[in-house]
C-alpha cells in the first residue's frame, strides 16, 4: 500500500515535471516529423487536406528523374555553403585577433560587429535589397567604382555574391565572440614562451593558436554550415530565388513547391531528403573537426 | 623604447583599420536611416546624398498602415508568452531528467537532443495540417505552442547541463524539513538557475521575435495577429517598390530589436556564446 503511493507520486511528479515539455514537443515537433514519411509518398496539394493520395514512389522518381530544378538549388547551396563558412570563419577569426588586442574602441568595435546578428534575417535581406539596387548605383555614380555599378541581384553571379555578401556581414561578428571567449582562454605564458623559442606569426598561428582553439573552430564551423546550408528568410527577402531560379536555396526550392506550386506532398519529399542532407553534412563536418581537436 | 613606438604604432593603424571596417559594416544601417526621411524622387535620384528636407510624414504614414502599435503588441505578447511557458516547462523537464534518470527520461533527453538537427523546412507542411487539426491556426495560443514546441530541445538541453552542477545537498536538506518536490524545485533550485535563465530568455526572445515563416504559416490569414517582420513585408512587393514607405517600415521594425540588444548587450554577447557553446 505504502508503496504503491509511493510510486504514485512519482508518476504524478514525473507527469507535471516532464508532461508539459514532452506534450509540445511531441505534437510540435516529432508527430509532423513522423507524418513527413507518410505525405512524402502523396499527392498532398495542401488545399484538399484531407485528400491526400498515396502515389507510392512516383514523388521519388520525379525528384530523381525529372526535377533539375531541385539539383540546381542543391549545388547552389552547396557552393554557398563552402564559400559562406569559409568567409564568415575566416573574418570572424580575423575580427577576434583584431578586438585582441589593447585597442581603445574594442568594446564599441564588437558591439558593431556583432550587430547585425541580432536582426532577422528577413529584415537583413531588405535592408539590403536596398543596398544592392539603390545604393551601390549611386555610391558607383560617386566614386566610378565599376564593382558598385554590377548589376547586382540582377545576374545569377552577383545573386549569389549577393547572398554571400549579406550572410557574412550577418554571421561574422556571431563568430567573432566566440573565438574572442577563446582565445581569452589561452595562458598568455603559453604564447610568450612560443616567442622566446622563436615563433614567427604564421607559425605561432598555425601550431599555437589553430590548435588551441580547435573546440572553438568546430563550434563555429558547424554553426555557420548549418545555417548557411538552410538559408532560407535572407534568399526569400533579398533575391526571391531570383533571377529566375538561379539562387533558389534548397529551403526555398521546398517552399516554393509547395506553398507557390502548391505541391504539398512533393515538398514534403523534398523536405525529407533536405532533413538527409542537413544530417549528413553537419555530422561528417563536425566528426572531421573533432579529430582535430587536441586535449590541453 | 623604439620598440614601444613601433608597437603603438602598429596597434594606432589597426585600429584605425578596424574602425573603417566598423563604418563599411554600419554603413548599410546609415543609408536605410538616412533615405528614410527621403521622399521617393530623392531616393532614386541620389541615395548617398544627406536629406535635404526631413519628411517625417514617411514614418507617420508607415505608422498608420501597418498598425505598428498594434504589430508590435503582437510581436511582444507572442515573444513574451512563449518565453515564459518555453523557461518554465524545459526547466522543469530537465530537473527531472537529471534528477530521475530512468531509462525513459534518458530516451527523452536523447530525443529533444537529436531533434535539434530538423530543419523547419522538414517540418513545417505537415505542422499546417497538424495545426489545423488541432484548430491552432490563427490563434494566439496556437503559435505559442508552435513555439513552445520548437523551443523546448535546445532549452531543455541548456538547463540539462547547467542543473547538473548544482549540489543535490542544498535539496536534501529542503526535503528534510518536509518540502514536496514542487516547493524543493521552485523554492531552491529555481532561483539557483538564473544564469542559465537569462541564456535561455535571450536565445529565445531573438529567434521568435525575429521568426518570420512560422507566423505566416500559423496565423497565416488572421491579420488581427500580424507580427511585425511579416507587417514589413507589405511593403516589398514584387512589381513596385515605394521606398519611401520601405525604409521608414525597416527601421521601425529593427528598432526594438536594436534597443533590446543595445541595453542588455553585455548579457546577450555572454548568453549567445554560452548558448552555442553548450550547444
Amino acid at each position: 500500500m505504502r508503496k504503491a503511493l509511493h510510486l504514485q507520486k512519482g508518476w504524478g511528479q514525473q507527469m507535471v515535471f516532464l508532461g508539459p515539455c514532452l506534450l509540445f514537443f511531441l505534437t510540435i515537433v516529432v508527430t509532423p516529423f513522423i507524418l513527413g514519411f507518410y505525405y512524402s509518398s502523396t499527392d498532398w496539394n495542401g488545399l484538399d487536406l484531407d485528400k491526400a493520395v498515396w502515389t507510392g514512389s512516383a514523388n521519388w522518381k520525379r525528384i530523381f528523374m525529372n526535377d533539375d530544378k531541385f539539383w540546381d538549388s542543391l549545388f547552389f547551396t552547396l557552393r554557398f555553403t563552402a564559400v559562406s563558412v569559409v568567409g564568415a570563419n575566416i573574418l570572424g577569426l580575423l575580427l577576434a585577433f583584431i578586438l585582441m588586442t589593447a585597442l581603445k574602441t574594442k568594446k564599441i568595435l564588437r558591439t558593431v560587429f556583432f550587430m547585425p546578428n541580432v536582426i532577422g534575417g528577413i529584415l537583413l535581406g531588405y535592408i539590403w535589397q536596398f543596398i544592392f539596387t539603390k545604393g551601390f548605383n549611386t555610391i558607383g555614380d560617386l566614386t566610378g567604382i565599376s564593382f558598385f555599378n554590377l548589376p547586382w541581384l540582377g545576374t545569377p553571379s552577383t545573386g549569389f555574391w549577393g547572398l554571400v555578401i549579406v550572410f557574412i556581414w550577418q554571421t561574422a561578428g556571431y563568430m567573432m565572440v566566440i573565438y574572442i571567449a577563446a582565445l581569452a582562454g589561452i595562458p598568455k605564458d603559453l604564447i610568450e614562451a612560443a616567442k622566446i623559442d622563436g615563433a614567427r606569426a604564421p607559425q605561432l598561428f598555425k601550431s599555437v593558436y589553430v590548435p588551441l582553439i580547435m573546440p572553438a573552430i568546430t563550434i563555429c564551423l558547424f554553426l555557420t554550415t548549418s545555417n548557411a546550408f538552410k538559408m532560407f528568410d535572407l534568399n526569400l527577402s533579398l533575391t526571391k530565388g531570383g533571377p529566375g531560379t538561379s539562387t533558389q536555396s534548397l529551403a526555398y526550392n521546398i517552399y516554393s513547391e509547395a506553398l507557390i506550386n502548391n505541391r504539398y506532398g512533393l515538398g514534403t519529399a523534398k523536405a525529407l531528403l533536405f532533413f538527409f542532407a542537413v544530417s549528413i553534412i553537419t555530422i561528417t563536418q563536425v566528426w572531421i573537426t573533432k579529430r582535430k581537436e587536441v586535449s590541453s | 623604447m623604439q620598440e614601444t613606438s613601433r608597437y603603438r604604432l602598429s596597434t594606432f593603424i589597426l585600429e584605425f583599420a578596424a574602425i573603417l571596417l566598423a563604418l563599411i559594416f554600419l554603413s548599410p544601417f546609415y543609408l536605410v536611416l538616412t533615405n528614410s526621411v527621403k521622399g521617393l524622387r530623392e531616393i532614386l535620384v541620389d541615395a548617398a546624398s544627406f536629406p535635404q528636407v526631413f519628411k517625417w510624414g514617411n514614418y507617420a504614414e508607415v505608422w498608420n498602415i501597418i498598425n505598428f502599435p498594434k504589430a508590435f503588441w503582437n510581436s511582444f505578447q507572442i515573444t513574451g508568452l512563449s518565453v515564459i511557458f518555453i523557461v518554465l516547462f524545459s526547466s522543469m523537464a530537465a530537473y527531472q531528467i537529471v534528477r530521475r534518470p530512468s531509462k525513459f527520461n534518458t530516451f527523452v533527453f536523447l530525443l529533444l537532443i537529436s531533434a535539434m538537427i530538423i530543419p523547419f523546412q522538414s517540418l513545417m507542411l505537415q505542422l499546417v495540417r497538424v495545426t489545423s487539426i488541432l484548430e491552432l491556426r490563427g490563434e494566439i495560443y496556437g503559435i505559442v505552442a508552435c513555439y513552445l514546441g520548437f523551443g523546448m530541445p535546445l532549452s531543455v538541453f541548456l538547463f540539462h547541463g547547467f542543473i547538473k552542477t548544482v549540489p543535490y545537498e542544498l535539496e536534501e536538506a529542503a526535503r528534510v524539513d518536509g518540502s514536496n518536490p514542487y516547493g524543493v524545485f521552485f523554492r531552491i533550485v529555481f532561483p539557483l538557475l538564473m544564469p542559465i535563465i537569462v541564456t535561455v530568455i535571450i536565445l529565445n526572445t531573438l529567434w521568435i521575435w525575429n521568426d518570420y515563416l512560422l507566423p505566416v504559416l500559423v496565423i497565416g490569414g488572421n491579420k488581427d495577429l500580424t507580427t511585425l517582420p511579416v507587417a514589413v513585408t507589405k511593403f516589398f512587393g514584387q512589381y513596385t517598390k515605394k521606398w519611401d514607405l520601405a525604409l521608414p517600415g525597416l527601421v521601425m521594425a529593427i528598432t526594438p530589436i536594436l534597443l533590446f540588444f543595445l541595453s542588455l548587450q553585455k548579457y546577450i554577447v555572454e548568453g549567445v556564446t554560452a548558448g552555442s557553446v553548450k550547444g
